[in-house]
């Protein structure tokens, strides 16, 4: 419906475009020619007859001629077609003008030599301008400048013909729009519908479909599209839960809100502080006052009530009898020597067990002690009768412990000074199905007693390595322990981090005078290498049943990797340590914590592991190396483990101990660090016992009472912290309460006929608490803990460590006082040795005093004889008076 | 003029003087109140809010500051406004929680707050 105007128009437009053919001009001819300019070819003969022959009459500087319209008019006449101006012939006839301009284009711009122009105005602009041009020129330098930099003045706008385009494409209505409106009569709304029945035939139906030829298919669109700069808009705020139902961000990270210094200041001086404070401190002070006097949300029943036993009734502190084991098969005269608890099945237990014989008869019975080897027992409870597993000793073994990171390797010392390893990996499923594994295979002997049946059951278990007989210890090995996993020892001595997390160093010590350092890994390959490969191949020989090669690398060349001599502290000589306690080295890094989670790494193939080169390791610096030692003559030693070097020869040496003490007069059986405080230390030994402090170096700080037996065995309780166990050589077991009375046992109770060797407590779980018990005969008893002397009371921990705190006060107390007294004494002396320069002259003054004495005393006589005359007294009692 | 200039600038130096004394008195008072308190035994610490929350004094470090500033001071709002919803003529004198641990009392102002936290049982 668009109008479209015709096209008059176009002549008209193109009619202003002629204010600019100068520019055209000037600027660039390469467009075409524009319409009042026609190239002409002009011959020789047409160039002579008007005079404008190329390049002579006219040229590139002046290319225009004028010539008068009625020549050209004349000569197209003449000439008609010929003339080259027939082609023109109209628009020369329509020239309003006389004259018309020929221009000479020697460049053919325009495609020919010469060109016409055909109307009045662009002759003038071209003849005009270009002398405008020219007269500039001369004059204008000056002026050249200005006319570029002003700045262009706002013309009136000037129509090209856009406003055409723009209504050709714009959409008009070109008649008024038709309006339809459909209603239903008024009467109708509200009314109940009619329906009646349509049958299918009679209706048609019409519904809508979409029909494609009428579908507009927009094959074209304008658009406008603008070149934008690349932006991204994002935004960091959470999303909104369901936006609407609950606007609510995830997060907000917030800032607190905090007031300058100054204002902080301003505010401190105020008044209205002032006012407030002191209004307010009366009521804290009453507040404050009030909760040191007294804690009145303490609950006093609940405390009252902690040492009432469960059932109450009767308090029970009984030790009640669990079960008992008892090897009565090869040896008759066979003593437990040390018990150790397994760290992780439940109810095993293991025994060491030798022979009880003097020095003599072991010598003489040597062959028979050859033929029966020294076992190392595991009792399950499920079996009272028969041990589940025993391991072969080489030796009779004084001491052994289970690796804290591999239960399955369990290490020993000998009597003959040697260590021996032994890993029962493989035969754990015996430990462990001990309840329902050994009751099926007897399923067909029930009744059948016979002991020989049993022990064809379960041959011992062999050794797996054992160490070099010349490099190891020269006495009995008594005391064996595992260093924790998160530090290991060097060759030289320095702690050093271990990060596999795996045990594998163990210290030992013996009587000969020295604690020994050994490691569970090969040596580094040395020249060692060789001679270890000779004597491995020997003795693949001999190999044993049941005997894992897992330390077969270790087997007979183990050496200690360093050892500890302790030299004696004032004179020359060494002691011999029975009994050793690490302190207990806690360290903070990951491998401590990662231990603490409970993600062991799994056991390793020892004979794999090598010895680090220490270069690499890093030492630990917070690793206390101190060490206690308890000796044959009944000393406490404190020494440093670190080996120093002497300047003088370069050697490594162990330092002088620390100090020294001599406390129990027989050999110290028993040295144990607390379970509770890392720096407390039970020994055991003689007639009685002594709980040392680290770093109180008087003396013990709680010395028992020597009894009249030996005490034998003594054992910290492992719930209690003040609880101490005392074993004696007549069978009986002590229960020491230190918070309740320190002069005499809290309770004794028999509980063997012969000594007590061993004690070592272990909790099943939180309502039973066993003890178990070895003795002298062989027999291991198990001891029930009743409730009360495994259910520590309130705040037990913090009294008991008071009591030790009162108790090193004390020690000093006595310290300062023995040196006043000493002191005291030596000015007494100092005084009784001038006293006695001056006893001759003292002499003197008491013959004296004895005269004056007997002086006074006639004095007296006469006295009381004039007395009595002058009361009238003296003449019957004068004779009697008189001496 | 300028000898009067002088005095006149020497006057108000002497009022800003006193002014000066005035808030080092009151601000040492306010020490020593303060100094007090901390003193008595088993006091954990002592934190002085201003009106909006914003702690102005303690005397713990400076993230436990915040925290109990910021908490106490809305539960403070929150009790006093139970207690003058309860009868308009009351207001919220002292508040005292007893925890496990520890105590902690405040006592509200109009424009302050005063949180004294103490240890009962040592």
């Amino acid at each position: 419906m668009s109008a479209k105007k015709h096209k008059g128009t176009v002549r008209k437009g193109k009619d202003k475009k002629d204010n600019f053919p100068s520019r055209a001009e000037e600027t660039s001819a390469g467009t075409g020619h524009p319409d009042y300019i026609f190239p002409l070819v002009l011959t020789s003969a047409t160039q002579e007859l008007f005079g404008c022959r190329g390049d002579v009459d006219v040229s590139v500087d002046k290319p225009h001629k004028l010539l008068r319209k009625d020549d050209i008019i004349v000569d197209m006449r003449n000439r008609a077609a010929v003339s080259d101006f027939s082609v023109i012939k109209q628009a020369v006839l329509d020239y309003p003008d006389e004259e018309m301009l020929l221009v000479f284009d020697r460049d053919f711009t325009y495609g020919q030599s010469f060109y016409l122009v055909l109307t009045v105005e662009a002759k003038e602009n071209m003849l005009r301008p270009p002398a405008d041009v020219e007269g500039e020129e001369d004059g204008g330098d000056e002026m050249s400048e200005t006319p570029v930099q002003k700045t262009p003045e706002p013309t009136p706008w000037s129509s090209l013909g856009s406003e055409r385009e723009i209504e050709e494409e714009s959409v008009m209505d070109t008649r008024p729009r038709l309006m339809y409106k459909f209603s239903r009569v008024r009467r109708e709304f509200g009314a109940p519908p009619r329906f009646s029945d349509y049958h299918s035939g009679d209706v048609v139906s019409c519904p809508s479909y979409h029909d494609k030829s009428f579908s507009l298919c927009r094959m074209e669109r304008e658009t406008s599209v603008q070149a934008v700069p690349n932006t991204k808009s994002s935004s960091t705020q959470t999303l909104w839960f369901c936006y609407r139902k609950h606007p609510r961000n995830m997060c907000t990270q917030y800032e607190p809100r905090e007031l300058e210094e100054e204002e902080k200041e301003l505010a401190l001086q105020s008044d209205d502080l002032r006012r407030f404070l002191s209004s307010v401190t009366a009521r804290f002070d009453l507040a404050i006052q009030q909760n040191e006097i007294m804690n009145v949300f303490v609950d006093d029943w609940r405390n009252l009530g902690d040492d009432d036993s469960m059932f109450g009734g009767k308090v029970d502190t009984h030790l009640k009898e669990y079960q008992s084991f008892t090897h009565t098969h090869y040896r008759t005269n066979n003593t437990i020597t040390y018990v150790c608890w397994h760290p992780t099945v439940s109810g095993v237990i293991a025994v060491a067990v030798s022979e009880s014989l003097s020095f003599e008869e072991r010598i003489n019975d040597s062959t028979l002690l050859l033929l029966h080897p020294a076992l190392i027992l595991f009792w399950s409870f499920s079996d009272p009768i028969n041990p589940q597993l025993m391991l072969e000793c080489p030796h009779d073994v004084f001491c052994f412990e289970f690796c804290p990171s591999d239960p399955n390797v369990i290490a020993g010392g000998c009597m003959n000074g040697q260590v021996v390893l032994w890993d029962i990996s493989a035969h754990v499923d015996k430990l462990q199905g001990g309840r329902g594994g050994g009751i099926d295979k007897h399923t067909s002997n029930t009744n059948v007693l016979s002991f020989e049946d049993r022990r064809v059951r379960a041959p011992p278990v062999g050794y797996s390595a054992v160490s070099a007989v010349e490099s190891g210890h020269r006495a009995p090995i008594t005391d064996i322990q595992w260093l924790p996993e998160n530090f290991q020892v060097s060759r030289t001595g320095i702690p050093l981090e271990n990060k596999t997390l795996v045990s594998v160093q163990i210290v030992t010590c013996a009587p000969d005078c020295c604690v020994m350092f050994w490691d569970l890994r090969a040596p580094r390959m040395g020249l060692n290498a060789l001679t270890d490969t000779k004597q491995k191949s020997e003795q693949k020989s001999v190999e044993n049943h049941g005997v894992s090669s897992t330390f077969k690398h270790l087997d007979l060349t183990w050496k200690p990797l360093f050892r500890v001599t302790l030299p004696k502290l004032d004179t020359s000589g060494e002691y011999s340590p029975l009994k050793f306690s690490l302190r207990a080295c806690k360290g903070n890094g990951p491998a401590e914590k990662s231990v603490a989670t409970g993600d062991r790494p799994e056991p390793p193939d020892y004979s794999q592991l090598r010895v680090p080169s220490a270069k690499h390791q890093q030492p630990l610096e917070d690793i206390s190396t101190k060490i206690y030692t308890s000796t044959e003559d009944g000393e406490i030693v404190y020494t440093d483990w670190k080996l120093e070097k002497d300047n003088e020869s370069g050697r490594l040496f162990s330092p002088k101990p620390t100090y020294c003490f001599k406390v129990h007069d027989c050999q110290v059986n028993t040295l144990l660090l607390s379970p509770f405080f890392e720096d407390i230390i039970l020994t055991v030994g003689g007639w009685n016992f002594a709980i040392w402090k680290e770093d109180v170096m008087a003396g013990p700080i709680v010395r028992s009472a020597c009894s009249q037996k030996k005490c034998t065995a003594g054992s910290w309780s492992l719930t209690r912290p003040g609880l101490v166990y005392i074993g004696k050589e007549d069978g009986t077991l002590e229960v020491w309460d230190l918070l309740e009375k320190t002069h005499e046992p809290s309770q004794s109770q028999n509980v063997s006929t012969t000594c007590i060797t061993c004690i070592k407590p272990w909790t099943v779980s939180l309502r039973q608490q066993l003890l178990a018990v070895s003795d002298h005969q062989g027999t291991l008893h198990i001891l029930q803990v009743p409730w009360l002397l495994r259910h520590p009371a309130a705040n037990e921990k913090l009294n008991v460590s008071r009591f030790f705190e009162k108790e090193v006060e004390r020690l000093v107390f006595f310290e300062k006082r023995r040196e006043t007294q000493a002191r005291e004494k030596k000015d007494m002396e100092a005084a009784e040795q001038r006293r006695k320069t001056e006893a001759g002259v003292a002499v003197k003054q008491v013959e004296e005093l004895v005269e004056e004495a007997q002086k006074e005393y006639e004095d007296y006589v006469t006295l009381d004889r004039v007395i009595l005359k002058d009361m009238g007294l003296t003449t019957h009692t004068q004779d009697i008076s008189d001496p | 003029m300028s000898a009067s200039h002088f005095r006149f600038r020497l006057a108000t130096s002497r009022k800003q003087e006193s002014t000066r004394k005035y808030l080092h008195r009151n601000m040492a008072e306010v020490e020593e109140t303060l100094k007090r308190i901390q003193a008595h035994k088993g006091v954990i610490g002592t934190i002085v809010v201003n009106a909006e929350g914003i702690p102005i004094r303690t005397t713990l470090d400076s993230s436990t500051t915040v925290q109990y500033a910021g908490l106490l001071h809305q539960l403070t709002m929150k009790a006093r406004s139970t207690v003058r919803d309860m009868d308009p003529h009351n207001d919220l004198t002292f508040l005292r929680i007893r925890s496990k641990k520890h105590e902690i009392m405040v006592a509200p102002d109009k424009e302050y707050l005063l949180i004294v936290i103490q240890n009962p049982s040592e």
